[in-house]
């Protein structure tokens, strides 16, 4: 009964991949097919950009850097994540989940010359992609690692802590559901240490957000929401966030470095909210129920 | 009348098997990842496991048919996948501290959990086709109907289970369900009088 099943699912899955290209308008550098995904590096209008997809999608763009300006944030989420700055600002350690084109890695690199950071990603074919394409090298204080990010974690455990924890594993088309539960999330807090900051990557505009909400809420407490169209950034702190004055110091302290890539203090700031404006009677995500994907499907 | 519930029987085994696998992704990722390695070893064990329930459900077979040895392969089913239910954690665990590989991780981890359970629902299309097959001539129509029940099953397990069953319930509590029915449709070929098919 299982061969029939498996020749379904491949053929399901051929069918998927071979959509015809329309991407007529741009100069595709590079193609391949990796093990978890389609990559395309193509360049438009000055961009040089990753996607998963072979078509042109809206919004399916993985990464982008200006081909002139490679250190300029081009994304509202990346912006975003910045702000985790504001909340630490010179962290030793740090630890980013979920690689794309390696743009946070390599502006936390620029920011803080002392820092070591780790990146993880489960895609051996992103991570030449983004060296060969993004600049995204790997060298002694920037170590990329090829693992699926809950076992980097599980294993990291009790081998020392992280000032900051990055997780970027997540776009608008596909969650990797077993890093959106609970006890993942209480794994990557043994990894931090009083006044370390957790800052992901996540989503608006579907019934996962509540959710969402609920799952960092149950592991870290109060957090900072930033929202900016359909992008959403969660920064928590453990051990209490900062106050309004200790945020804008940190702030003014980085501003001339992160005001020529783009970003405003003034910007970043104004959307550190700790409103709570989603539904409280929900259930947080967990290993036993994450049905994220399916969620984020529900407007 | 009676071969109705061996049917029936059939295409809950091929629902159960695929609903289980589905689930066992689950139940390996916090420990191992989604890793595409994670599913190919998931893939290979129910696959082995299945070939080695098809290999003794025929042997079985030869010995006796009674409608209610299907009902012990459900009961066994449920209990075999219930015991891997309770013990997943520590298994879990024990094999992440212990073995390195991560490619091996997962394999012994979805053998230790999965096979038995899949195994013994392997054994139940054997041992239907002889249940239902009345003489040679015909064996080939009944085996062909027997296949369409048993992968319809499957088809419709794994379609519930990842686009409804997650959504709604929590991992182990649809195990708890499918176990439940198991054993009821189980409890159901002992109140077949005749114990017999056809």
């Amino acid at each position: 009964m299982t061969v029939y099943r498996l020749a379904a699912v491949l053929g399901l899955a051929t069918m998927v991949l071979s959509a015809p290209e329309a991407m007529a308008d741009r100069d595709v550098l590079h193609t391949e097919r990796s093990l978890y995904q389609s990559i395309v590096v193509y360049e438009q209008g000055g961009l040089r950009c990753m996607s998963f997809y072979r078509r042109a999608v809206r919004g399916a763009r993985q990464t982008c850097m200006k081909v002139a300006n490679p250190n300029d944030l081009i994304f509202d989420y990346t912006k975003m994540m910045t702000a985790a700055l504001y909340v630490v600002p010179e962290p030793a350690r740090i630890l980013v989940i979920g690689l794309g084109g390696g743009t946070l890695p390599k502006i936390f690199e620029k920011l803080l010359p002392d820092a070591r950071i780790d990146a993880v990603e489960v895609d051996r074919a992103v991570i030449s992609v983004a060296d060969r394409f993004f600049g995204m090298r790997a060298h002694d204080r920037l170590r990329v690692h090829e693992s699926d990010g809950r076992v980097f974690v599980k294993r990291a455990i009790g081998r020392g802590s992280y000032d900051l924890v990055v997780l970027d594993a997540f776009n608008q088309d596909y969650i990797p559901e077993h890093l959106l539960t609970q006890e993942f999330l209480t794994e990557v807090r043994q990894l931090m240490k009083p006044g370390s900051v957790l800052a992901a990557n996540t989503y608006t505009g579907s019934a996962l957000y509540a959710h969402e909400s609920a799952t960092y809420g149950a592991v870290f407490g109060q957090f900072y929401n930033l929202r900016a169209g359909s992008n959403r950034v969660i920064i928590a702190r453990l051990g209490g966030l900062l106050s309004r004055e200790e945020l804008q110091r940190n702030a003014d302290r980085h501003e001339p470095a992160l005001r020529p890539l783009g970003v405003s203090k003034d910007w970043l700031l104004s959307r550190m909210s700790t409103d709570v404006d989603w539904r409280r009677d929900v259930r947080p995500l967990t290993d036993q129920y994450s049905p994220s994907n399916l969620l984020n499907n529900h407007r | 009348m009676t071969s109705g519930l061996v049917f029936g029987i059939a295409g809950w085994s091929g629902f159960f098997v695929m609903a289980l696998e589905l689930l066992g992704g689950r139940i390996l990722a916090p420990n191992f990842g989604n890793s595409i390695f994670v599913w190919g070893a998931l893939i290979a064990v129910f696959m082995m496991a299945l070939a080695v329930g098809y290999l003794l459900g025929g042997l079985w077979s030869t010995r006796r048919a009674r409608v209610r040895d299907l009902g012990w392969l459900l009961g066994l089913q449920a209990v075999t996948t219930l015991v891997s239910v309770l013990l997943s954690d520590p298994v879990l665990d024990w094999i992440f501290e212990h073995v390195e590989d991560a490619r091996y991780q997962s394999f012994l981890a979805a053998t230790l959990l999965f096979f038995v359970p899949t195994m013994v629902s392997g054994m139940v299309s054997p041992c239907a086709v002889r249940l239902l097959v009345p003489r040679a001539p015909l064996s080939g129509r009944y085996t062909g109907l027997l296949f369409f029940v048993s992968t319809f099953g499957s088809a419709a397990g794994t379609i519930l289970t990842s686009f409804y069953f997650v959504l709604w319930f929590e991992v182990n509590h649809i195990l708890y369900g499918l176990s439940t029915v198991s054993i009821g449709l189980g409890l159901l070929t002992f109140g077949w009088s005749d114990g017999t098919a056809v």
